[in-house]
């Protein structure tokens, strides 16, 4: 049982690092926005091995249900995609070493080096918790979000609209 | 059951892998891509702290508004884009460079 | 108390967030909203002033008021509050005053116009930045004031963008005032690094504990005068000052004649303390020098805005050098007078300008409404206009009786006493008393040019010119009434026993007291603002430096009875030359404009002084001369550059190529597999070289992110190493 749990919890860590890979590699766009889904599934999950429950649903629905969706609009909307042809995905790949191996380097280092607090909470169900919080300690923040969210929106819509109404 | 590095490593590595994205990717919605894998780095590495350290709920809390950032910097993003894509007739963002000295 | 002042201060954002987005739904276009919120605070400073600062009479009364914490990183915290003393309401005083009356004159003077309401939202906007910089506490919230200041200036500096030279000279002001504000942002960090504070109180005494001496505090204070070089236009960076006079004419009252340029000033005398002796000198040369080069070119302009602007530089330089002498008084107290006239001055131009306007629209004449030589005879037209312009002029030329005489005279005593203590610096007391005739000069020139004679533009027009509206003379009466001396002193002929002196004495400069033994410093100002004329007391400061480093131990008390009598000298000359420069400008303007003496003809004049009127004409070049140094230096690199990368860069390019191509010529024979691959190579590396040079500039995202990652990764591994 717990060999199979730590078999699930590696295929998932697989699952979400290599999909990203494939976001950042696959030259076809429309194939890394579809492995993009995966690499959010594959939060979501580890979100689960957290025990951060709330989240997890909450990753699937809004990254997988909106934000995703979103992508793959702008994808039709922006690029032609039935052409066979498409032109080299990436460029400059060479010189995206340099900083990706510093900070890589930067990231390990910290990581190895820091000595963490650790203090580990206990697995219990998070969703009744993180409501009551952002009601009383993150009320604020909260309801920036919502105002943040609300100007997005109308944001969006004007900037979409705006050339058509100029045509 | 696993260590609190195991998730550092695995947001590290999202991390890279979106930075890598942003730098290198031409179009801008797979640009978006990588911006999206950096914030899911980040939410990743609240929840594995909140879990692992600090022993309460404020970095799953962090999490959410970093979900909910992200949500409206998507939808925004991609109506700039469209407006790009509209008046450049291409979306590929090395193309669009009106800053150039 | 904190709720009366953060009200003061809050009402002019609210003002300006409602009517900027509620503007054009409120009728008259939400002025009244703006309108409310100044004048509420206007009652309030006047509150706060008569209990705090009159009733109070208290000179070292300080408060500080709930700092709190903003910013926290580790056991660094960045604490904001205001900082309230008499200096501070005094100066909301003015500022208030000056803004609900501008405020008021706006609603005349702007009537019609298609921006009113946007007008009235900036106007707010640049109230509430400007009341933040006087009461911040801290150096870095005076900063982000003080860039808001920048930025509402800009605003309505261009505020008729549709203008080109309107936008060009916002943008003039923002970029010049951008060069003087990153030295004081240095100053700032400076300040920071050395002392680990902002707050000005703990800066000053930390600088008084001598734990930042030398050529350092130097720098730091002449690094934050930067700033105010910028914002009170000194001499290098003067030019975005009458170029401003583009925005309308209550902008220019509002802005650039009472309050914003006045900033820098205020800023300087915030940091009066810690200023070192050399710093203080150099401040003092800086100020003297603008003085005089803005007097000469005023003589000269014939737009009467420019002639008040170019009065405006030289009487900030009036302060700046009074600040420099160390006649803290003096400076702050004629940052206050000059506030008061110069705004009546500019209100009155725009006043003759609005009449004007309107008359030579109304006989489809496109004269320029702002040329003096399109104007005369005004007098008997617009006779209050007349009247309240005639009385702050009077002020300005330093004229006995008038609040202007009262607090030049204190500067050029201070000026005069400082060049008793030490002789070698005897351009100064010329700079200030030549700066006075020219000033007189000037004015003179201007009201007979404006307001006697006939009227030049023909009896036609004569007939549509009329008095303005209430609301554009009610702030001109108000303001020329404030011009007289009775508000500051009871003795017209000395500041010294009015309120003014009696509260403002010189604070102790950290310099002196790092050296002199540390009981002196109380008794030191207690005994300054009792026995002293207080005009000249600046000089005193560097004086007792240099005394008690040879004894320091030397009772102040003792020796500031020896000097008093060189003070009570300096500051009685001072009036005797300054009414007699007065009087020979005023004579001098009368003969040549007034009398049309053969003599004294201006034409006759500009001749005989050749080169030096087109000097004075043509603002001594210096627009020109920073296009051909500063502009095209900058194109001049540029084009070197261009050069550099077409002709070496890619002569490296070619010539490497070529020579790899004759190398490969030479070696194809021997081992096609080697030769090609050190092409490849070489081709790789010129690819890879050509690609770095050109990199830096492709205007591509992504490349910048790229440099930003790498300079990151390489700071943070540097400072780890």
């Amino acid at each position: 049982m717990e060999f199979l749990s730590e078999l699930i919890f590696w295929c998932f860590v697989v699952l979400t690092v290599g999909s990203a890979a494939v976001v950042v590699f696959h030259s076809r766009i429309i194939y890394s926005a579809f492995a993009l889904l995966f690499t959010f599934v594959g939060v979501g999950a580890l979100y689960l091995y957290l025990s951060a429950d709330f989240l997890a649903a909450s990753q699937l629905l809004i990254y997988v249900g909106a934000i995703l969706t979103l992508i793959i609009f702008g994808v039709f909307l922006t690029t032609k995609v039935m052409s066979i042809d498409l032109p080299e995905q990436s460029h400059q790949r060479f010189l995206a070493l340099i900083p990706i191996t510093l900070i890589g380097i930067v990231i390990l280092w910290v990581i190895l080096q820091t000595p963490w607090a650790v203090n580990p909470a206990e697995a219990a169900p998070t969703t009744k918790e993180l409501g009551r919080l952002l009601m009383s300690r993150y009320l604020v923040p909260f309801e920036l979000a919502s105002v943040l969210l609300l100007a997005a929106l109308i944001g969006a819509m004007r900037l979409a609209r705006y050339f058509k109404m100029e045509e | 059951m696993h260590d609190l590095n195991v998730y550092l490593f695995i947001s590290g590595a999202l991390f890279l892998l979106g930075l890598l994205a942003v730098i290198t990717r031409k179009n801008a919605v797979s640009v978006l891509m990588g911006i999206e894998l950096i914030l899911n780095s980040a939410g990743l590495n609240f929840v594995a702290f909140s879990h692992f350290s600090t022993g309460n709920l404020s970095g799953q809390a962090a999490a959410l508004f970093v979900i909910i950032v992200a949500a409206a910097e998507a939808a925004v993003a991609l109506a700039v884009f469209l407006n790009i894509y509209r008046l450049k007739g291409t979306s590929e963002v090395n193309k669009v460079n009106i800053l150039q000295g | 108390m904190f709720g009366l002042i953060t009200y003061v201060l809050l009402a002019p954002l609210a003002a300006f967030a409602i009517i900027i987005f509620f503007g054009k739904r409120l009728p008259r276009g939400g002025d009244w909203v703006s309108l409310i919120g100044i004048w509420s605070g206007l009652a309030i400073s006047l509150y706060l002033f008569f209990t705090r600062v009159l009733g109070n009479y208290d000179p070292s009364y300080v408060m500080e008021l709930e700092s709190f914490n903003w910013v926290s990183w580790g056991d660094f915290s960045l604490r904001i509050g205001f900082l309230i003393d008499n200096m501070a309401i005094v100066m909301m005083v003015v500022v208030t005053l000056i803004s609900s009356l501008v405020f008021l004159y706006s609603v005349g003077y702007m009537h019609g116009d298609p921006k009113y309401s946007r007008f009235f939202a900036f106007l707010s906007l640049f109230a509430f930045s400007m009341l933040g910089v006087i009461l911040a506490d801290n150096l870095l919230i005076i900063f982000v004031f003080w860039e808001l200041v920048g930025l509402s200036s800009y605003l309505l500096i261009g505020f008729w963008h549709e203008k080109d030279s309107a936008a060009d000279a916002g943008k003039k002001a923002f970029i010049t005032n951008r060069i003087g504000d990153a030295g004081m942002l240095i100053g700032i960090l400076i300040v920071f690094t050395t002392l680990g504070t902002l707050n000005l109180h703990e800066v000053a005494a930390g600088v008084t504990a001598g734990k930042l001496t030398g050529v350092l505090l130097t720098v730091a204070g002449l690094c934050l005068f930067c700033g105010a070089i910028g914002k009170s236009a000194q001499f290098p960076l003067h030019v975005w000052l009458p170029d401003a006079m583009e925005g309308p004419t209550p902008v220019s009252a509002l802005i650039h004649a009472a309050t914003m340029v006045a900033a820098g000033v205020y800023l300087t005398a915030r940091i009066f303390v810690i200023l070192s002796f050399d710093a203080s000198l150099l401040i003092a040369y800086i100020g003297g020098f603008t003085a005089i080069f803005a007097a000469t070119i005023a003589v000269a302009q014939y737009d009467i805005k420019r002639v008040l602007a170019y009065s405006t530089l030289s009487q900030l330089g009036y302060m700046v050098m009074a600040l420099g002498v160390g006649s803290y008084m003096a400076g702050f107290f004629h940052l206050v007078t000059h506030a008061m006239f110069k705004a009546c001055l500019f209100l009155g131009s725009g006043s003759i300008i609005h009449a004007l306007h309107y008359a030579l629209h109304h006989v489809h004449s496109d004269a320029d409404a702002q040329d003096m030589r399109n104007m005369g005879g005004l007098r008997k037209l617009m006779p209050l206009t007349f009247g309240t312009f005639l009385i702050a002029t009077l002020s300005l030329s330093g004229v006995p009786f008038f609040s202007g005489f009262l607090s030049k005279d204190a500067i050029l005593g201070g000026t005069l006493a400082f060049w008793m203590m030490h002789p070698t610096h005897w351009l100064l007391p010329i700079f200030g008393f030549s700066a006075a005739i020219l000033t007189a000069f000037y004015m003179f020139r201007l009201i007979y040019m404006t307001f006697t004679g006939t009227f030049r533009p023909g009896p036609e027009a004569e007939k549509e010119v009329h008095e303005s509206p209430w609301t554009m003379t009610f702030p001109l009466v108000t303001l020329a009434t404030l011009s007289i001396f009775i508000f500051f002193s009871l003795n017209p002929f000395s500041p010294a026993d009015g309120w003014f002196a009696t509260l403002f004495p010189n604070p102790p400069r950290a310099y002196e007291t790092v050296a002199i033994h540390a009981d002196a410093v109380p008794v030191e100002i207690t005994n300054e603002h009792h026995s002293e004329a207080v005009g000249a007391e600046g000089g005193t400061v560097p004086a007792a430096e240099e005394h008690d480093k040879t004894d320091p131990i030397v009772h102040p008390v003792e020796h500031h009875n020896a000097h008093h009598d060189v003070h009570h000298k300096a500051h009685t000359r001072a009036m005797i030359i300054s009414i007699l420069m007065a009087t020979i400008g005023i004579l001098i303007a009368t003969g040549g404009y007034f009398w049309k003496s053969k003599k004294l003809d201006p034409a006759v004049w500009q001749k005989r002084l050749g080169v030096l009127y087109q000097g004075m004409f043509n603002k001594w070049w210096a627009d020109e001369i920073y296009h051909a140094t500063v502009i095209n230096g900058t194109i001049l690199l540029a084009k070197i550059l261009g050069w550099f990368d077409l002709y070496i860069i890619d002569g490296i390019v070619n010539g490497v190529a070529w020579l790899s191509r004759v190398f490969a010529v030479i070696d194809g024979w021997f081992d096609n597999n080697i030769v090609d691959g050190l092409v490849n190579l070489t081709a790789w590396f010129v690819g890879i070289w050509g690609r770095f040079v050109r990199l830096f500039q492709g205007g591509q995202l992504q490349r910048y992110i790229l440099y930003t990652l790498i300079v990151v990764g390489l700071f943070i591994i540097m400072k780890v190493v």
